[in-house]
């Protein structure tokens, strides 16, 4: 089991972001997290990656419990919903700043084949606040996939980019996928998670509802398309 | 760390804010000891802008700077990379440029035209007091959750330590006159960093004669080699508290 999620809870304030999720996510599979807005998934997703601290449970890394640790970061591979970067740093100095910062988590094998594949060279030279939203996107996923992790997560990757640049994005999560990761995305767009999900598991209100393999939803339903299932079965479930 | 350090130290070369403060401080100091014949009063009246430009533009650059790099922490700590380090990366680098800012502007200055022992003192409470101000910005800044509110309480601690504190001293003393203050002044005055670097370099000066009794005690206390000691590592202290302090929030902080 790559990562082993049980009982996590977290609130801001008074507001419940998650209570008591658990999930088990394993190698060589594409999980979509999906649920309606403000249903707990960035929260969990900041969770995993130690940007925000849970208030009760626990997530097992690689077989390590994650708290007051930051080495299992090395593993994983994030592209944030929105890429926010230093307004005056330049693009080209962006990664190899991160290279340089992350020299030791690959033995000098980077994965530059987004960067290649989304032509982000011939912008090297402009500051990143000269960047469009799409573009920013673009870097935020070369980074994501840049140390060749085991383990990528990706919110909601392909939103503001465009078409183009969104099935070179699919392409190589189910590269990726194939060669024995895990892919942890976000998404709102269910025909995207039915192209490259084996997995979904939705959210409601900080729960986990259910986690279930895209075939079974569809075999359960009875229906074709992704989005129709998940409607008849949250029907059933109210 | 080191290479955090670097690349803000790359980052906050770029900026003008830093540069004009680099002016800013040159053009009063040089302005000071040309307009003055004798260096020791010019040195009085850099000092009174010392203690209040150099808090001001230390405490608010800083802040700004960490709410505007915010971005850049949070795509760090998606790295494998500790919080402590990060945050302490950030401010060795914050805290390098504006002691370098300080001694073009005001140590070149300093050492050319005055060069004796006041002087390097006077250089020594500004650097103490530059990263004390620094330390507070990063205590305010990690305390609050945006920008506004950062450079509010940043203004608000200035404020305090500049004009506040030295009201309510005032308020003190004349309330307990009656009453022998020395040994309480001096603590209350270790309360105060600005307070603290006004004496290091005051004591230096030979005027303390002009403070009245509580000024001979001044300067028995921190005249003596061991209290200028003490003044220094109470300086000190006010750089390391509330730089922990910022750094035991910050590893618990939901960003």
């Amino acid at each position: 089991m790559m990562i082993k999620i049980t009982g996590l809870e977290k609130k801001y304030g008074r507001i419940v972001a998650l209570s008591g999720v658990s999930l088990d996510l394993d190698l060589g599979q594409v999980v979509a997290l999906v649920g309606p807005n403000a249903s707990g998934k960035t929260t969990l997703i900041k969770c995993l990656l130690g940007m925000v601290m849970a208030d009760a449970g626990h997530i097992v890394f690689n077989g390590k419990d994650i708290a007051g640790d930051v080495m299992y970061k090395r593993n994983i591979g994030y592209m944030p919903q929105i890429g926010r970067y230093p307004d005056n740093m330049r693009m080209g100095y962006l990664f190899s700043m991160m290279k340089d910062l992350g020299k030791t988590r690959t033995n000098g094998q980077m994965d530059e084949e987004l960067i290649t594949s989304f032509r982000l060279e011939k912008m090297f030279h402009k500051p990143m606040r000269a960047l469009s939203g799409g573009t920013r996107q673009k870097v935020s996923a070369s980074l994501a996939f840049l140390f060749n992790p085991d383990v990528l997560i990706l919110d909601e990757p392909t939103a503001g980019l465009d078409p183009m640049a969104s099935e070179i994005l699919k392409q190589k999560i189910l590269l990726e996928k194939q060669s024995g990761k895990l892919i942890l995305v976000t998404s709102h767009i269910m025909s995207e998670v039915d192209e490259i999900a084996d997995r979904i598991a939705y959210l409601v209100e900080g729960e986990a509802l259910f986690y279930k393999t895209i075939t079974a939803i569809k075999a359960e339903t009875g229906e074709t398309r992704l989005g129709q299932a998940l409607f008849h079965l949250l029907n059933q479930a109210k | 760390m080191n290479k955090i350090v670097k690349y803000v130290l790359h980052d906050i070369f770029r900026n003008r804010i830093l540069l004009a403060y680099v002016i800013l401080l040159a053009l009063s100091s040089s302005g000071l000891f040309l307009m003055n014949e004798d260096i020791s009063k010019s040195l009085s009246s850099l000092l009174t802008v010392m203690l209040l430009v150099v808090p001001l533009v230390s405490i608010l650059f800083t802040t700004i700077y960490f709410f505007n790099s915010y971005e850049f922490i949070e795509l760090l700590i998606a790295q494998p990379l500790e919080r402590g380090r990060i945050l302490s990366g950030v401010y060795f680098g914050i805290g390098l440029s504006l002691l370098i800012a300080f001694w073009l502007g005001i140590g070149l200055p300093v050492i050319l035209f005055d060069g004796t022992t006041v002087g390097w003192n006077f250089l020594l409470a500004g650097s103490l007091l530059t990263l004390v101000f620094t330390s507070l910005a990063f205590f305010a800044s990690v305390l609050t959750r945006d920008k506004t509110r950062g450079i509010g309480t940043s203004l608000l601690l200035w404020f305090y330590f500049t004009l506040i504190f030295d009201g309510i001293l005032l308020g003190v003393m004349f309330a307990f006159s009656d009453y022998p203050l020395e040994k309480l002044t001096i603590f209350l005055t270790c309360l105060n960093p600005v307070d603290l670097a006004r004496i290091l370099v005051l004591l230096k000066m030979d005027i303390s004669a002009l403070m009245g009794y509580t000024g001979a005690v001044f300067d028995q206390f921190f005249g003596s080699g061991n209290g200028m000691v003490v003044a220094i590592s109470v300086m000190l202290a006010w750089v390391i508290v509330p730089l922990v302090i910022a750094l035991l929030i910050f590893k618990k902080k939901d960003l």
